[in-house]
């Protein structure tokens, strides 16, 4: 059960790293750009993962956590000059804290009745952070272009976010790991294949599903800090846009939910379809129908995504594919 | 390890749960002794397995006790009362399908009374798989087991949070001849090593084999209670089969017999 010992996670933690260091040998800015994208991808299903994959619990709405955190991180920046860092730290803590405040009250819901809990919530806060006047209501939070001047203006500042998403992503495929492999990933497994029968064998169910769902939630609220951030603005359509949670689960679907490397090709495999879609003239308008379609075909002919089904057809790939 | 060398390990005292208007368990009071097995028997719908709900917290008595190990358990969550070292296995297993019979135990273990890391769960859950003479299978998928396979790896989980009580649900049930004799084996072994064993079952032979002692509930209520044999002549409990007289006739045969 050590998971240090097993290839898979060297294997996921190099190919993401090497991959991520390449824009910065080229020095390509379109690379990079590209690259943000799929790792902010791969950083956002992979934590989601934890809740949909390991917990079997699906949330209709994560990206509430991504917007949330990056409001609050927004705004302190703009109006207290907070450093990005803190601002980061303190988008991470706002999105757990929320998620400890949800979960608490949400995951006494099973199934069906959770899900569209998650989707209520996302356009709950929404509307609320619509009408909120310190956070600029509809118009948003707009930062000074003169602010970058401290992160060495903005073309660095590029460079630096871009730096941050990769240690963040690989710091959510360690983290992806940790959990799966302990005591605590194995009472969230012991949730997804039977809630009643884990609470029997000790399991406490509540405390464990919040603390998913808390795991689950702080990778993205300090991902949001970053995003916006470098977007120089937040507003509410851009920070809780719901089909970017749905985009999520078929990320993680597509991967292999409750595998570690699934949301991680998942992400990738999207990613590259989605700017293909989107840069194509006939394609562009239809992304969001291709995507549902997906969906579709994975959940009928491969529930269990690309890694789930490479496992269960060549075994002996056990400890590579994880 | 446990908390109080009690001599009753566990009491149910006037213990009552209704559901909206239907009274499932209806007043009933017993007493277990440590170290005994005893078996609970009724006709389908006599509420032998709401009883073992309340017992281990997945409801809670409308009205009554339940004190285990000299506490007051009633009313708390399963999740609690394993802590205190009571387990159950379930009438239609519940294995986690897509982990390996492995991971199921060792689940078991961990998460049991003794709070074990993955690591030692991990040496406990080995053993209690030789146990029930799982080992074999121990990296197949669980959910790939047939239904023999299936009860003792539900045996296994329970039995690998080291409990002092068991409760079993029909263990026997939906197995053949020769797999009812290797589990009432293993039954008497987990006695043997200390466990105290309430156990439903309706393969009669064999609970009237291995219980110390059987209670009887219909409707709700606790109509017999005594040695198997005492409680295979009760004609209350005779009466009670009545809808089935073939099975009150081979529970009198088999308790005269043996």
């Amino acid at each position: 059960m050590n998971s240090w010992k097993y290839p898979a996670f060297w294997i996921s933690l190099l190919l993401v790293a090497v991959a991520g260091i390449i824009p910065g040998i080229t020095g390509s800015n379109i690379l990079r750009e590209n690259m943000f994208l799929i790792l902010l991808a791969i950083a956002l299903a992979s934590s989601l993962n934890i809740l949909l994959g390991y917990a079997g619990y699906v949330s209709f709405g994560h990206i509430v956590f991504y917007g949330i955190g990056g409001y609050l991180g927004i705004f302190l920046i703009a109006n207290y000059g907070l450093s990005l860092w803190a601002a980061i730290i303190a988008g991470g803590i706002i999105a757990g804290l929320l998620a400890l405040l949800l979960g608490w009250a949400l995951l006494r819901l099973r199934g069906a009745y959770f899900a569209l809990a998650t989707l209520g919530v996302n356009e709950a806060v929404r509307t609320f952070i619509n009408n909120f006047a310190p956070f600029g209501g509809p118009l948003g939070i707009e930062l000074q272009f003169s602010i970058y001047k401290q992160y060495g203006g903005a073309a660095t500042m590029q460079w630096t976010t871009y730096w941050m998403i990769l240690a963040l992503t690989l710091l959510t495929i360690v983290l992806s790991y940790a959990v799966k492999f302990s005591r605590f990933g194995l009472g969230l497994m012991a949730i997804r294949e039977d809630e009643d029968a884990a609470m029997a064998m000790g399991v406490r169910t509540p405390a464990t599903k919040t603390m998913a769902y808390v795991l689950s939630a702080i990778i993205p609220g300090m991902l949001g800090v970053i995003f916006f951030f470098r977007n120089s603005s937040i507003d509410p359509g851009g920070a809780f846009r719901l089909h970017r949670s749905i985009e999520m689960i078929v990320m993680v679907m597509l991967g292999g939910q409750g595998t570690v490397q699934g949301p991680l090709i998942g992400a990738a495999l999207y990613e590259a379809i989605r700017s293909f879609l989107v840069t194509s003239p006939i394609f562009k308008d239809l992304q969001l129908a291709f995507s549902g379609l997906l969906l579709l075909i994975i959940i009928l002919f491969i529930p269990s995504g690309v890694i789930g089904w490479l496992r269960s057809r060549y075994r002996q790939l056990w400890r590579v594919l994880e | 390890m446990s908390v109080s060398k009690t001599e009753i390990i566990l009491q149910v005292k006037a213990v009552t749960k209704r559901f909206g208007g239907l009274v499932a368990v209806n007043n009933v009071t017993f007493d277990l002794p440590r170290g005994q097995i005893l078996g609970l028997i009724g006709p389908n719908g006599a509420g032998k397995t709401t009883l073992f709900n309340v017992i281990n917290g997945v409801y809670a008595p409308t009205e009554g006790h339940i004190i285990f190990n000299g506490t007051d358990v009633s009313g708390w969550k399963p999740y609690d009362v394993v802590q205190l070292g009571l387990a159950r296995t379930h009438q239609i297993v519940r294995p986690l399908n897509d982990l390996t019979v492995l991971e199921n135990v060792i689940a078991g273990a961990c998460y049991g009374h003794e709070n074990h890391s993955l690591k030692t769960a991990a040496v406990i859950a080995d053993e209690v798989l030789e146990f029930v003479g799982l080992s074999p299978r121990r990296d197949m998928l669980a959910g790939s087991l047939n239904v023999g396979q299936k009860k003792r790896l539900e045996m296994a989980r329970a039995l690998a949070s080291r409990p002092h009580l068991m409760l079993l649900d029909e263990v026997l049930a939906g197995l053949n001849p020769t797999e009812i004799a290797e589990m009432v084996e293993v039954v008497l072994k987990i006695r043997e090593q200390g466990v105290t064993i309430l156990i439903i079952e309706h393969v009669m032979h064999a609970l009237m084999n291995v219980s110390d002692r059987v209670i009887v509930l219909d409707y709700g209520q606790l109509i017999a209670e005594g040695l198997p044999t005492e409680v295979a002549n009760d004609p209350k409990v005779i009466d009670a089969y009545l809808g089935d007289p073939e099975l009150a006739k081979r529970l009198m045969e088999n308790a005269d017999g043996e």
